[in-house]
């Protein structure tokens, strides 16, 4: 997939390469273990997930202007990332997308740093809208978003990204309650569907079962993808579009695994909290071959 | 001790309607949303001319909070409505993370405050909130005393890009601040001058210290009333300036003891200007229900409460 013949941003072209999606991610990747490693703290798992969805939509599917950052979002989509402690993967793709350079990456999580350990505005950096981290607070923020552009007879689109152990926060239902009660139909959800949090499985944890059918009985359009395939994701997220201005709120259940990209992080919540070692690092960017993009 | 018309007995949630009311004439940024009270804040009269503006929340101030930091961010100036305990302690991380660290220019707007609230009971008799609010780094704290200081306060948020906390409440109360005087955010009114204590006073407690200067009066005692409206940021200068003429203070509030008004001028004396001071407030207690004002006699806020914080804090100077 060529990026740049897949552009719809209106604003000022901030892409230079001609590069596939893919190794996009492939470089976001590099950079969420970097980071990660360099502080000895973060949260790589979810990171590593949700990097080839975040790059879809920062490099194809959004319509925003990265050289000048707007935080009222007016007359571009917004993105709200609820699930705060996936700031690595945010960042990384802020960065890469234009925001702000990239070599700011290397102070991730550092005194002084505008890259706080989760997402802020505190700091004023670009691309950031409001502070995350506490959880089960994105959403509701969004549909502020979504109201006021409706009000403004904005016609732009807010993007959600939330987790799925997130889901266990009581105001993620009230979120989703107002949403269908008032016809959100400009914002697209997407639920980081990893089932894995801190303390083990979704399902041992607190079981989030029949989640389609949920979001569904609240009256919700719902679809299904897997967030770690491009066809899958150029299939749905376009299909999530053509649903906009319908009249429901649209949520996209996206199946994704935890650490994707490297196989000794996959397949678990051990990699959700936790940084590698020099050795880990080695072997994970070992699966992982730096790009064009180069690292930070 | 200057005489204070009484203008008439009104609910300061009352004034808080008319001044959203007001609002949605004058300033097309304004919206506002409310958990299923809107009769109770006086929102419908907003919600009747505006009702694209106005957003019913439902049982579900978490969820509004958040809406409203949203609408905030992309431009809007969103006033919240619900009672005064679920604004502030039911959702004080929202507050706290996507509002209040996020620089979003919500207005919380809590009716039904303190004991006078009556006879629901200590369940929505929140005495804690001035405190939890003016904890926030970047919160503006405001605790207007009658209607029509409500009314202007109300109008006077709007203009100010930050968040702000609005307390008020529910009872009819005296009207004696004229429609006339200005409200300014952060500056202190002087409603009666006087050389020989200090009573600060915020909300409701302002016509109870207003009696008790009368009270005080007749004893040949010279009180100088202010009303401190903005608790937070607090007008130093004036509390400064007033204690230093009479050599002692007297703080009344509706609110705990704990993280109130006194506690705010107590910080504020001992660092700059220690002075004896006595607090007129509930002292690390819940409520109960009765009438406002068994209440605030039974809680020790009542006029002979003010008046003998007064007599006690000179004989300590």
């Amino acid at each position: 997939m060529n990026i740049s013949s897949q552009l719809s941003v209106n604003f000022v072209s901030f892409m230079s390469n001609n590069l596939p999606l893919s190794v996009v991610s492939r470089q976001v990747r590099r950079d969420i273990l970097r980071m990660v490693h360099a502080v000895n703290s973060g949260h790589p798992g979810g990171s590593l997930g949700c990097a080839d969805y975040l790059t879809a939509l920062y490099f194809q599917y959004m319509n925003h202007n990265p050289q000048k950052f707007d935080p009222s979002g007016k007359g571009e989509d917004v993105f709200i990332m609820s699930n705060g402690h996936i700031s690595p993967v945010f960042y990384s793709v802020l960065a890469r997308s234009g925001y702000f350079d990239v070599s700011e990456l290397a102070t991730f999580r550092k005194l002084n740093t505008r890259l706080q350990g989760h997402p802020t505005t505190h700091e004023g950096l670009p691309g950031v809208r409001v502070a995350t981290g506490s959880l089960g607070q994105g959403l509701s923020v969004a549909v502020g978003f979504a109201l006021q552009k409706k009000l403004d007879k904005d016609s732009s689109t807010v993007w959600v990204l939330t987790g799925d152990g997130e889901l266990q926060e009581g105001q993620i239902w009230e979120a989703v309650m107002f949403s269908a009660h008032n016809k959100i139909d400009n914002m697209i959800v997407a639920v980081d569907f990893n089932q894995q949090q801190i303390d083990g499985s979704t399902g041992d944890v607190m079981g989030i079962t029949e989640l389609k059918s949920k979001f569904e009985a609240f009256g919700w359009m719902v679809l299904e993808m897997d967030g770690n395939n491009y066809d899958s994701i150029h299939t749905v997220v376009p299909q999530a579009q053509s649903h906009l201005g319908a009249g429901k709120p649209i949520v996209i259940i996206m199946k994704t695994e935890m650490g994707q990209g490297v196989d000794f992080m996959m397949g678990s919540h051990a990699w959700h909290g936790k940084a590698p070692s020099d050795e880990q690092l080695e072997k994970a960017l070992a699966q992982l071959p730096v790009t064009e993009l180069g690292d930070y | 001790m200057k005489h204070f018309e009484i203008l008439g007995q009104k609910d300061t949630r009352s004034g808080f309607g008319a001044g959203l009311l007001e609002l949605g004439r004058t300033n097309p940024n304004v919206v506002a949303m409310c958990a299923d009270l809107t009769g109770s804040l006086l929102m419908n009269h907003f919600q009747g001319e505006f009702p694209e503006r106005f957003y019913q929340a439902g049982i579900a101030e978490a969820n509004m909070m958040g809406v409203a930091a949203g609408l905030a961010l992309g431009g809007k100036i969103p006033f919240t409505g619900t009672f005064a305990n679920f604004s502030t302690g039911r959702v004080y991380d929202q507050i706290r993370q996507s509002i209040a660290y996020s620089h979003a220019n919500v207005k919380i707007c809590a009716s039904h405050a303190g004991l006078t609230l009556g006879e629901d009971g200590a369940t929505h008799q929140i005495l804690e909130d001035i405190g939890l609010m003016k904890m926030l780094p970047g919160m503006t704290v405001i605790n207007p005393c009658d209607y029509n200081q409500t009314k202007a306060a109300t109008i006077a948020i709007a203009d100010h890009h930050g968040p702000v906390y609005l307390r008020f409440g529910r009872p009819k109360w005296p009207v004696f601040i004229s429609e006339e005087t200005p409200f300014i955010i952060g500056k202190a009114l002087m409603l009666s001058e006087g050389t020989d204590v200090t009573i600060l006073a915020t909300g409701h407690l302002v016509w109870k210290a207003i009696e008790a200067g009368h009270i005080l009066a007749e004893k040949g005692i010279s009180a100088e009333i202010i009303n401190i409206h903005t608790i937070k940021p607090l007008d130093d200068e004036a509390i400064l300036a007033s204690v230093q003429k009479t050599g002692c203070v007297v703080t009344a509030e509706e609110h705990q003891m704990n993280g109130g008004l006194g506690d705010a001028v107590a910080q504020l004396l001992s660092r700059m200007l220690p002075k004896p001071l006595e607090m007129v407030a509930v002292n690390d207690s819940f409520g109960e229900s009765g009438t406002p004002d068994e209440l605030l006699v039974k809680y020790g806020l009542d006029t002979p409460n003010v008046v003998e914080a007064a007599l006690k804090v000179m004989a300590r100077k």
